[in-house]
């Protein structure tokens, strides 16, 4: 990689030499700094993992008995001589962009980010680097995101129809992260929120580590179908055709991700309705954020690599792809 | 999928909710009531559009998709590489379209017809006139209203409305017979030239000469166990590959159905002779087979046929075809399909018996079995005879519309296979837009040289090709556009219907229908079969 060898791109995943450390590793390692808790930045077995007060607590919830230490969001951490730190990503709760530098070179990782403001994670912050390395999970410009406020409003005219339709409306996001945007994006009109046991435990971490969250009720055996139809579930992806649902018959399912902006992905994830939100930054996002960098290196990672590089390449920036090990396309 | 009807303000947005509803549903009631609301609500022009889109009557093209995809580019301010990745990775170049452009500046309302006329206006105009009008058409659009309009200029609407389907609710809407309605949506018309009164009236027009029965369809079986009744119950045929055809002779006019609902009289000259021997009023069903020499050719020779313009006195010469007959839907001028089959084949055999063994016209024989058992053996053994199966009918059945379980079932011989290497991966369309779904497979020659020899796009689970794509990202070779190249070490089992010789491919063969069937896990590089493997199939199947 053209920084220096600052950051070498490695089988293990990002590893800075200087430091002896990587960066969202996919193997175990020594040193790890970790941008986010979701399962394919966060993995199991290092020896020691650095990241966001935020984030802490899913990612120990997650990996279990950890050496985790944090550094706030804006705080510098020296390791061998090596500055690292973290910079709001606009992901998840708690996700990071990790700023790395060494004798004035300075290279951003970005990890998974999103430039709209959801209100609820962490705002994303442009940080100026030589070296961007960003990712391109909806890279492509044919993914331009609406508002947030305008889907969330389609999500509660679709849970009415649904209602008077006697058919319970699910709602399908990942736990950590689509989870709680949906739940505390969703108007007070559409009722109850019920939860899924595996959203619902995320969920108390989160409630346990101070973060306000709207109410919400395990779905269980005792709830009444009429209690059920008065509110909606919100349930993670993982369960969509599984046993789990048969007892809500009839339902509508309702995909909640930036994938649903094609048919092609509707259909083939079965969606009665798909809704378009994303906690990824669209085309728009990705231009904006590579932009405000000012790097005149980028490395495109995650995603549709090469079509972002060329794109980049044309406008005069020098972009590289940059393979990546992460396990599937399919962020949600 | 319950439609919001009342939020809906009018116009083309009827359609496109239909649309939508068609798409996303997979029930067949829920697709009925889409269509029985649509018809309710929007003008007869827009009615007879909506039957006509979904029967494959759409619009004349009149703007280019070359065009379409220049000048979006232009709209959306992107350089036509990157239209045409984005068109590679959606899928569909409408929606492709209607996703890159920017917001609409104020949306129109205008109806389906409405639209429809201002697309046929473009024909034969200036280009950049053409462009002009479909600027303010996307710019007065939102983005679901603009797919609409784009498939309404490239045509394809590739939603599932079967015949059956339609007729079903158009009989319900209308009050009218659905087997009646059926056949009045068959043949040649055009909702240019018919309103939605003069296509359900009974008369009988200048359209209804030509007009083609509704084909019956078969099911498949996978055992002979499966079939119910006796063996007295059921008459056994070869199941031919060609291209099934209806055969209309009435009022001293001949014409030749595809099962596509296409007229291909004209690509099939040689049976226009036939009208000095079929009596009119007679109607047939059949197979249309390349045959010479006394033996049916690979189904390639009839692609030629079907494909080509203008049909030369050379091609009919190196591609000769025979119509081989299985049915009779009508006889002295009277529908005869609700009789049962055993009668209409009686009938049938009648006529072939009246008329001079004549080349181009042949009767497809009725094999003759005593047990079910015997059928299996009759199976192994036909493709000796040039056949891909066993047609199983059942005696008792009439003719109906599209398929019915119990009626027709198709038996089809097992699939050649082979074990193959994949060497090269794009990405999918549609579905599977954002994987690996597209690969080429080799298999290596005696010098050692990996060749291709086929692609194949389905067979794994979406797991499956989860997993593939993964291995694929870390052993990739070389990329060039969407395609990577990949090591050569797995190996898959493919599937397929035939083999042919073909000088296009560097391996000198050509597959039917190759599909994956399974990843070979077990496998390595080694154990995969080779040209010579293919070689010797190829042989042994001519």
């Amino acid at each position: 990689m053209a920084n220096k060898g600052l950051l070498v791109h490695t089988a293990l995943g990002l590893y800075c030499p200087k430091a002896d450390v990587y960066l969202d590793p996919w193997k175990p390692v020594k040193k790890a700094i970790l941008s986010h808790g979701h399962a394919d930045h966060a993995r199991w077995g290092s020896s020691s993992y650095l990241c966001t007060p935020t984030a802490a607590p899913v990612i120990k919830y997650r990996l279990g008995d950890i050496n985790l230490e944090t550094l706030p969001f804006g705080e510098e951490k020296l390791i061998n001589g090596v500055s690292f730190s973290f910079h709001p990503a606009g992901h998840i709760l708690g996700s990071a962009q990790i700023k790395v530098s060494y004798k004035g070179e300075i290279v951003v990782f970005s990890g998974d980010y999103k430039t709209a403001n959801d209100g609820f994670s962490e705002a994303f912050e442009p940080v100026k680097c030589h070296t961007f390395i960003t990712e391109s999970t909806f890279g492509l410009p044919v993914y331009h995101w609406q508002d947030q406020k305008w889907v969330f409003n389609e999500m509660q005219e679709w849970c009415k129809n649904n209602r008077n339709n006697g058919q319970l409306s699910i709602l399908y996001g990942y736990s950590l992260g689509k989870a709680q945007r949906i739940l505390q994006g969703l108007p007070e009109s559409v009722g109850p929120i019920f939860t899924h046991s595996t959203i619902e435990a995320v969920l108390n971490v989160m409630r346990n580590q101070g973060v306000s969250l709207k109410n919400t009720v395990t779905v269980n055996e005792h709830l009444t179908r009429a209690e059920l139809l008065s509110g909606v579930i919100i349930a993670p992806p993982a369960v969509q055709n599984s046993n789990w649902l048969k007892k809500f018959e009839p339902i509508r399912n309702g995909v909640v991700s930036g994938w649903m902006a094609l048919r092609g992905a509707r259909r083939r994830r079965n969606a009665d309705k798909g809704f378009v939100l994303s906690d990824h930054a669209d085309w728009e996002g990705l231009n904006e954020a590579i932009g405000l960098t000012g790097a005149e290196n980028i490395f495109v990672t995650h995603g549709y690599t090469d079509i972002l590089s060329k794109w980049l390449i044309d406008k005069g920036l020098n972009a590289h792809p940059l393979e990546t090990n992460f396990e599937g396309d399919e962020v949600l | 999928m319950p439609i919001l009807w009342k939020q809906i303000s009018k116009g083309m947005r009827y359609f496109e909710t239909l649309f939508l509803c068609l798409e996303e549903t997979t029930k067949t009631n829920e697709k009925v009531t889409a269509l029985i609301d649509y018809l309710s609500s929007v003008p007869d022009e827009d009615k007879m559009w909506m039957i006509g889109i979904f029967s494959g009557r759409r619009p004349k093209r009149t703007v280019s998709t070359k065009n379409l995809r220049r000048w979006a580019a232009e709209k959306a301010a992107i350089p036509l590489w990157l239209f045409e990745e984005s068109y590679h990775i959606v899928g569909d170049l409408s929606e492709t379209i209607a996703l890159l452009l920017p917001p609409p500046a104020i949306e129109v309302q205008k109806s389906l017809n409405e639209w429809i006329q201002l697309i046929l206006s473009l024909d034969k105009m200036e280009e950049d006139k053409q462009r002009e009008i479909v600027f303010d058409a996307w710019d007065s659009l939102n983005t679901s209203s603009r797919f609409i309009f784009n498939k309404l200029i490239t045509g394809g609407f590739r939603v599932g409305v079967s015949q059956k389907l339609m007729a079903k609710a158009l009989a319900e809407f209308t009050h009218i017979d659905p087997s009646d309605i059926a056949l009045k949506l068959m043949g040649e018309w055009s909702p240019l030239t018919y309103s939605f009164q003069s296509l359900l009236e009974n008369e009988e027009n200048e359209g209804s000469h030509s007009r083609p029965y509704p084909f019956h369809l078969a099911y498949s079986i996978n055992e002979v166990t499966d079939l119910k009744g006796e063996p007295t119950d059921w008459v056994a045929e070869y199941k031919w590959d060609g291209i099934r055809g209806q055969a209309i002779f009435r009022h001293g006019h001949y014409f030749l159905w595809s099962r596509g609902e296409e007229l291909i009289t004209d690509k099939f000259p040689e049976f226009e002779h036939l009208i000095s021997v079929i009596p009119p009023g007679t109607v047939l069903d059949g197979e249309i087979l390349p045959f010479k020499d006394g033996l049916i050719l690979p189904f390639q020779h009839i692609q030629t046929r079907v494909t080509r313009k203008k049909i030369t006195p050379a091609i009919l010469k190196v591609n000769p075809v025979v119509f081989r007959v299985y049915d009779l839907l009508e006889w002295e001028g009277k529908d005869i399909r609700s009789k049962p089959f055993i009668e209409r084949r009686t009938l049938l055999d009648q006529l072939f018996a009246s008329i001079d063994s004549y080349l181009p016209l042949q009767l497809s024989p009725v094999l003759p079995f005593d047990e079910f058992d015997e059928l299996k053996i009759l199976r192994e053994a036909s493709s000796e005879n040039g056949s891909e199966g066993l047609m199983l009918k059942n005696k008792h059945s009439t003719y109906s519309a599209g398929r019915k379980k119990g009626e027709w079932w198709k038996w089809k011989i097992d699939p050649f296979t082979v074990d193959a290497i994949l060497i090269y991966a794009q990405s999918g369309h549609g579905r599977r837009a954002n994987l690996y779904t597209d690969f080429t497979f080799a298999v290596y020659s005696q010098e050692g040289d990996l060749l291709p020899f086929t692609k194949a796009y389905s067979g794994l689970t979406d797991k499956e090709f989860i997993e593939i794509n993964q291995w694929i990202k870390k052993n990739t070779l070389e990329r060039f556009g969407p395609v990577r190249k990949v090591t050569a070490e797995l190996v898959f089992e493919i599937a397929f219907e035939g083999i042919q010789e073909s000088k296009r491919h560097k391996s000198g063969i050509a597959l039917r229908f190759p599909r994956m069937v399974r990843w070979r896990k077990d496998k390595v590089v080694a154990e995969a079969n080779t040209l010579e493997d293919l070689q010797l199939l190829l042989k042994k199947s001519r």
